[in-house]
């Protein structure tokens, strides 16, 4: 067969991944024609990553599967095989170095050389003919940490381009890109199409997608729907196409409505990077969800609420009374509780034992003048254990070689102990077995029944759907809807998730 | 079954981490007693005590400032500092000698505390990294001292002072008690205290500690400000061992205060190590050059061998957390 010829760059045929407990994707078939803007669509989880990583030679497939580029079988084992076949991956972290120039970063792997020195004057000339090619008017000799974060994006371009590139694959490129900036990307990447360069484009901007594609593809839950050109096709179907997971576990769904008493308001909070002013309260026994898309600033909401990133404006007010959080301290000082995202690193001091954890952010409680009193500690740390059911040999243990259920239990008794009023949870079941979460969610519930409030920031839909008294749907950092237990419907939160970034 | 195995896992913890280097100091004592013949004598291991006590206060301090991943380098000029306004103060004739020898102590103690203040506050307030702010300091106090004492030497203190310093109880110098006082301090707030317990805690991982509710800048300055206290009575120590206050001393000191903790088992990232690791840590230091010298070593001969160990020690520690990793 004539390679020129072939209408197809890429075709992957059912490919399957699976990781431990999971299905990442399941028999994917896709195709990818030469020259066009291929838009790849799905919600969050639905299998995007993994497949760009698969094609960008970041995971090895099952095997059953196969894929073919550029009229070959393909089966790259690294990164760095399927930069050689011609395939480049523009990740959403740019992955430069900030105090090297523009050049050095571009030409990394290939600096062009005259005996054992850096030929500089070829570097800056072809660095100034792939810079053009991007757009870019810049010296090729100044450092990329003066660049501008839309600049460095079409440096990470250009630096794809630079070898020889047949498919270019961008993850979310626009993520933090002005309007103005990610006009220009658009026509950049519509200009390297007409030079006969592929894109496969990831995006959550629907918008974006009827600017510059010409096909789309959307996966849900690991599995490829549908594949069709982008004219004729709405947004309401896409959105439509996206939704229907199968519930994967189920939720204990509680029995106790919240209470009329609200115990925290947030009034036009601002922070840096959103436009929008965030407003919401949460009542007291009442399990609140944040839904959004990745990226929909929901961590930066309630991480600016407990005063661990600084916010610009806005009011917080705990139990009817104002209270300035100007940080952590002031947070926890307040009734709060933040449980992060990530737990190992913002969470757990992973080389302490487990009763030293329990007792981290309250030591007063068992120490007296300053001393600690180890044996009520480990008193306090067992009677714990116990309610949340961790399991552990002893808290003497080192919470390092803890599960991440249980230590995901750990940070949880840490704010038992405490005893916080309002536990805002950011992802809270994450990387955690079925069986753990269940245990979670059980423990929630058992919380309200303490007349706690509780907040909950989820990418997963039908988690929140399960155990949420009521959802706020974030989309690009504006709430669009608040919706009570007796609303949820996947297509309309997922509608509502996506409202902001079409218009 | 489960309980014997966390015991045992307990046991072969305290071993690794603390035991090792006691192993290794005891060897050396060992190996120093047989071949060398003064060695073991009252006479000499009195020695031993007093030439360790001043580097050892000094550690006490700086491990409190490393286990939170930080570093002073200033010590060895602020404690020359400390000894020109204690030496002033009690050879100030105007001062009936309680009221001097207070207030010389307060002094030293007062001057200390504020140097690790504008240290820990630097750093911090301005994010700078500690090596780069105690370089400062360094170079600050040694002005200082020269300036104020006009670049003289002080002595001639009360011959009470001077009699103090030489005083043992029961073949134990006084100045080792105090050390060892001091050093048995600092192991209960570092053990027992909720103080020393953030210490370590935010040594590990200030971002869990700080979204805790706690306010991470305060016990990092306190680190400093200790360290500096510890530097004050370490130059009364000195005063009273050597009976002068001068504006030259104390150069390097912060080298063997740093080998000392480090030896002694204490991360430079922070968060892991404990003052017996010091303590011994120090020993070894002292025994060294103690024991070499009196083998008829040269100085230089010896430099390179006690340069020679703390690289060892160091190298063996990367093994040691090794091991305890595979065993935990």
């Amino acid at each position: 067969m004539d390679k020129i010829a072939s209408p197809r760059l890429l075709q992957i045929d059912n490919v399957t991944k699976t990781f431990p407990g999971v299905k990442a994707l399941l028999s994917v078939n896709l195709e990818v024609r030469r020259g066009s803007v291929h838009a790849l669509l799905g919600e969050n989880g639905a299998g995007k990553s993994t497949l760009v990583k698969i094609v960008g030679g970041g995971y090895l497939p099952d095997p059953g599967g196969s894929m073919t580029f550029d009229g070959a079988p393909y089966a790259p084992s690294s990164p760095y095989d399927a930069i050689i076949a011609g395939v480049r991956v523009v990740h959403q972290e740019l992955n430069l170095l900030p105090y090297l120039s523009v050049a050095e970063n571009i030409f990394l792997d290939s600096l062009p050389r005259r005996g054992p020195f850096v030929d500089y004057r070829k570097l800056y000339s072809e660095t100034g003919l792939l810079l053009s090619r991007v757009g870019l008017d810049l010296n090729p000799a100044s450092p990329v940490e003066l660049l501008s974060v839309a600049q460095m994006q079409l440096v990470e371009i250009a630096k794809a381009i630079s070898t020889s590139c047949k498919l270019l694959i961008l993850d979310e490129p626009t993520a933090s890109l002005s309007s103005r900036d990610a006009e220009r990307l658009f026509g950049i990447v519509r200009a390297l199409r007409d030079q006969g360069l592929t894109t496969i484009y990831i995006s959550h901007h629907l918008k974006e997608i009827y600017e510059i594609a010409d096909c789309l593809s959307i996966l849900r839950n690991g599995e490829m729907v549908t594949t069709r050109p982008v004219s004729g096709t709405s947004i309401p179907q896409i959105v439509s196409a996206m939704v229907g997971r199968q519930l994967d576990s189920e939720y204990p769904v509680g029995k106790t409505p919240a209470s009329r008493e609200t115990i925290m308001e947030v009034r036009n909070l601002r922070f840096d990077g959103n436009k929008y002013p965030v407003s919401f309260s949460l009542k007291k026994g009442e399990i609140l969800g944040i839904a959004g898309l990745i990226g929909s600033k929901r961590t930066e909401t309630v991480r600016a609420i407990f005063g661990a990133d600084r916010k610009k404006s806005g009011e917080v007010f705990i139990g009817g009374k104002k209270v300035d959080i100007r940080s952590p301290a002031d947070a926890v000082e307040a009734g709060l509780s933040l449980l992060t995202e990530d737990r190992k690193g913002q969470g757990l001091v992973l080389d302490m034992t487990l009763a030293n954890n329990v007792t981290l952010a309250a030591p007063d409680k068992v120490s007296r003048a300053g001393v600690i009193d180890m044996k009520a500690e480990r008193l306090s740390a067992r009677r714990l254990s116990a309610e949340l059911d961790i399991k552990t040999p002893s808290v003497d243990q080192l919470v390092r070689n803890l599960s991440g259920g249980n230590q995901q239990k750990v940070v949880l008794a840490k704010w038992l102990f405490k005893d916080a009023n309002i536990l805002i949870f950011d992802e809270p079941t994450r990387g955690i077995d079925v069986g753990a979460k269940y245990e979670i969610y059980l423990l929630l519930w058992t919380l309200l029944e303490k007349g706690k409030g509780i907040l909950i920031v989820s990418s997963d839909l039908n988690e929140l759907m399960g155990i949420c008294h009521r959802i706020l749907v974030f989309s690009d950092g504006k709430i669009t809807a608040d919706l009570e237990r007796g609303d949820f419907d996947q297509e309309r939160i997922l509608s509502y998730a996506y409202q902001n970034y079409i218009d | 079954m489960q309980g014997k195995n966390i015991q045992s896992r307990k046991w072969l913890h305290l071993l690794l981490n603390e035991a090792g280097i006691g192993l290794i100091f005891v060897v050396l004592c060992g190996l120093f007693a047989a071949f060398v013949p003064n060695f073991a004598s009252l006479n000499n291991i009195s020695n031993i005590f007093t030439q360790i006590s001043i580097n050892t206060v000094i550690s006490t301090g700086m491990t409190f400032v490393i286990l939170l991943g930080g570093i002073d380098l200033s010590v060895g000029s602020v404690l020359s500092l400390c000894t020109i306004l204690a030496g002033m103060t009690i050879t100030n004739k105007a001062l009936p000698f309680p009221f001097a020898l207070v207030g010389a102590v307060g002094a030293s103690i007062l001057c200390g505390m504020i140097c690790g203040f504008f240290n820990g506050f630097v750093a911090e307030k301005w994010k700078v990294h500690s090596f780069v702010v105690t370089l400062g300091m360094l170079n600050i106090a040694r002005g200082a001292a020269l300036q104020i004492s006009g670049s003289r030497t002080i002595f001639s203190f009360p011959a009470a002072f001077n009699a103090f310093g030489t005083m043992a109880v029961g073949g134990v110098p006084v100045i080792f008690v105090m050390a060892v006082t001091g050093v048995s301090l600092g192991h209960f707030v570092l053990k027992k205290t909720v103080f020393g317990r953030m210490i370590y805690a935010i040594g590990n991982n200030e971002e869990a500690v700080r979204l805790c509710g706690h306010n991470t800048r305060k016990y990092k300055i306190s680190a400093f400000v200790l360290c500096g206290a510890c530097v004050g009575v370490a130059a009364v120590m000195y005063m009273l061992r050597l009976n002068i206050a001068s504006p030259i001393l104390g150069a390097g000191f912060e080298l063997s205060a740093i080998a000392a903790v480090v030896i002694g088992g204490t991360s430079m990232s922070g968060g892991k190590g404990s003052l017996v690791g010091t303590l011994i840590g120090a020993a070894i230091i002292g025994v060294l050059n103690n024991g070499l010298l009196l083998i008829g070593m040269k100085d230089f001969a010896r430099q390179m061998v006690t340069g020679l160990i703390i690289v060892a020690a160091v190298v063996l520690d990367t093994y040691r957390v090794r091991l305890s990793r595979l065993f935990s």
